[in-house]
């Protein structure tokens, strides 16, 4: 049981009359790459939502390992979650548009804050003293990723394949010990998707970070994702390796609809048959 | 052009970037302590003025330009900053104690201001903020006993240490100090975690709380730091002006207070100086050009609204960016002459953020 960082359990999220995530239990170990997969509106960013705070569960909880350990992450305030060592990005790229990339990095090195309001209006030689310290950890990262080129440019005139790099910069800042990655390869070309598996792998094997990710892209999840939880309509329909999953029933139909269905798609063959033995 | 290579992360944090900012700077503060032997009497009068806006303006500024919320009713935090003075001098406090209170009282007020401007956003903190102009200008008006009501309350010349320091150059080298503080202090907040959680606030409020920042507690704390400063401004204000009257700080005050900040360029603080100085020059400038017009257009009544009006529109339509952005225009096309391109600017709009209400 020691090895759990996060876990879910018996989750339900209902918006008015949709029931967006029905009766959802998962756990993520430390140190895997755990992937949520399935069709449009399965509840997948929902249940990324949940683990952020963004939404609190209509029932069941969360349970993630903290620096003091296990403690019920559904009762957090939202603010908290970072610093207890959740980071995120998010679908439709989040960034702080009118500042630089350094700028937003550094934002992401706000829960390792040392100072208060009346040293940072002062700005005293603890508050310079932290700064440098905080551009030291945010220059690791921008090296780790390979941003060196974009430092002082403005996120708002940046393409969006390099924003894409930039927010999991941002969420790498905090130091996190879960990753949630919604999305990473959504509106990348085939080498930025590759560029961003390498780093997938890399954050897991050199950081030690554990991902939870929210992909579409098979490719993609079956080359980082060590298990991989296919959701539908807001529910489980099966947990595993990529293969396993890629080859449920269960997951299959849910992509492509059944044999029933499909069939019911075809052209009616039997009146063409008899129209043919007529003649 | 010039092209700053950076070998140390302290050139990242320190205010002056290269040596032309701590020459151009230098030349400024040398020129503003020379202003009263350099001015005469009623041009230093109106560089008053233009210092009290500054600090003013510094406050909105901080709290529109760099957390995003806007404030329709930020005279009223002029308003109370000087009723507070008026009347602690008028009881005796010492000039310095009354000043911090002003500043500390405006404080109070906008933190209470803060709290429903975390449930509201855009137009309706707009309407919020206005109607809190409106109540805080009646206080003014009815609570006769310490604000004089609408007959209005004069107050007395700063007394410093013992020293009457009247209304002429001592008063400007008060106004001076205080600006600089206050715009110290608001560069150094920029530069540093809080101001940078103001700017995340700006730009996303969904992304600042994933990334750790209280929101609730940096914008009442956005809110209260620019009160304080507009309360400050007031205190300086009541001084200058010697007399104070509610109808000094209704919504025009406000919206000239916005006006000042958006000419000046929205998130910049140069933009708050060139603002205020654009608006105590523009009166001055209309009523230079009157005795030129036809009498029709020239005696008219609604001749500065129509004209404030008028430059707002021009501002947002044709320079979104303010007086701030036309000069960093001017000094790109100086330093890269023969090289500008007109395109240069000109930002590519942002992805899917079309329905978000800035």
């Amino acid at each position: 049981m020691n090895d759990i960082l996060l876990s879910a359990k018996n989750l339900s999220v209902r918006f008015g009359g949709v029931l967006a995530v029905n009766n959802v239990s998962f756990d993520v170990k430390q140190g895997e790459v755990f992937t949520l997969i399935g069709p449009n509106g399965a509840g997948k960013t929902t249940v990324f939502n949940l683990i952020s705070r963004i939404y609190t569960p209509t029932t069941g909880s969360i349970d993630f390992m903290g620096p003091d350990g296990m403690l019920k992450l559904t009762e957090q305030p939202p603010q908290s979650v970072a610093s207890l060592g959740i980071a995120r990005t998010f679908q439709n790229i989040e960034l702080f548009e009118h500042a630089s990339v350094l700028h937003n990095l550094l934002i992401g090195r706000h829960t390792h804050r040392a100072t208060n309001l009346w040293q940072d209006l002062l700005f005293t030689s603890k508050v310079r003293e932290a700064e440098l310290k905080a551009r030291e950890k945010a220059e690791e990262v921008i090296d780790f990723l390979g941003l060196q080129h974009y430092r002082d440019t403005y996120v708002a005139g940046l393409p969006y394949g390099v924003r894409k790099v930039v927010e999991l910069a941002r969420a790498l800042c905090t130091e996190p010990k879960l990753l949630l990655l919604d999305e990473p390869s959504s509106g990348l070309n085939v080498e930025e998707t590759d560029d961003m598996a390498f780093w997938i792998q890399d954050i897991k094997h050199e950081l030690g970070i554990t991902v939870l990710m929210v992909e579409h892209d098979m490719s993609l999840v079956s080359k980082v994702s060590d298990r991989v939880l296919a959701m539908n309509q807001g529910e489980m329909l099966a947990m595993g390796s990529p293969r396993q999953v890629q080859n449920d029933p269960g997951v299959i139909e849910a992509y492509l609809g059944s044999v029933d269905d499909v069939s019911s798609l075809r052209r009616k063959a039997s009146g063409h048959d008899t129209a043919v033995g007529a003649a | 052009m010039r092209f700053i290579f950076k070998t140390d992360y302290a050139q990242d944090i320190n205010l002056a970037k290269h040596g032309g900012h701590v020459f151009w700077y230098s030349t400024l503060m040398v020129l503003l302590i020379a202003a009263p032997w350099l001015l005469a009497e009623y041009s230093l009068a109106q560089l008053n003025l233009v210092l009290i806006y500054a600090i003013a303006g510094l406050g909105l500024m901080l709290l529109a330009g760099f957390t995003g919320q806007f404030s329709l009713g930020h005279a009223a935090f002029l308003g109370v900053g000087a009723y507070t003075q008026a009347y602690l001098t008028g009881i005796g406090v010492p000039f310095l104690l009354a000043l911090g209170c002003s500043g500390l009282l405006a404080a109070l007020i906008g933190i209470v201001v803060g709290l429903p401007a975390l449930r509201l956003k855009g137009i309706y903190l707009g309407m919020a903020t206005l109607s809190f102009g409106f109540i805080i200008e009646e206080v003014f008006a009815r609570w006769e006993s310490v604000t004089g009501g609408n007959a209005g309350k004069s107050i007395a010349s700063i007394v410093l240490f013992g020293y009457d320091i009247g209304s002429g150059v001592g008063f400007y080298f008060v106004c001076l100090a205080v600006t600089i503080a206050c715009t110290l202090g608001i560069l150094n907040l920029l530069r540093s975690p809080t101001g940078r959680a103001f700017v995340a606030i700006r730009d996303s409020e969904i992304s600042a709380q994933s990334m750790g920042i209280h929101l609730a507690y940096y914008k009442t704390l956005s809110f209260s730091i620019s009160a304080a400063l507009a309360g400050l401004a007031g205190a300086l204000y009541a001084h200058n002006l010697r007399f104070i009257s509610p109808d000094q700080f209704n919504l025009l005050q406000s919206i000239d207070l916005l006006l000042m900040i958006v000419i000046g360029g929205l998130g910049s603080v140069h933009g708050v100086f060139l603002g205020a100085i654009f608006l105590i020059i523009l009166p001055q400038g209309i009523s230079a050009v009157k005795g030129f017009l036809p009498e029709l257009i020239g005696q008219a009544p609604g001749l500065k609204s129509v004209i404030y009006g008028a430059v707002l529109i021009a501002f947002v339509l044709f320079e979104p960016m303010g007086l701030y952005g036309r000069w960093l225009k001017v000094r790109t096309y100086l330093q890269m002459f023969p090289f500008y391109r007109k395109g240069m600017f000109k930002r590519q709009k942002s992805f899917q953020k079309s329905d978000r209400l800035k």
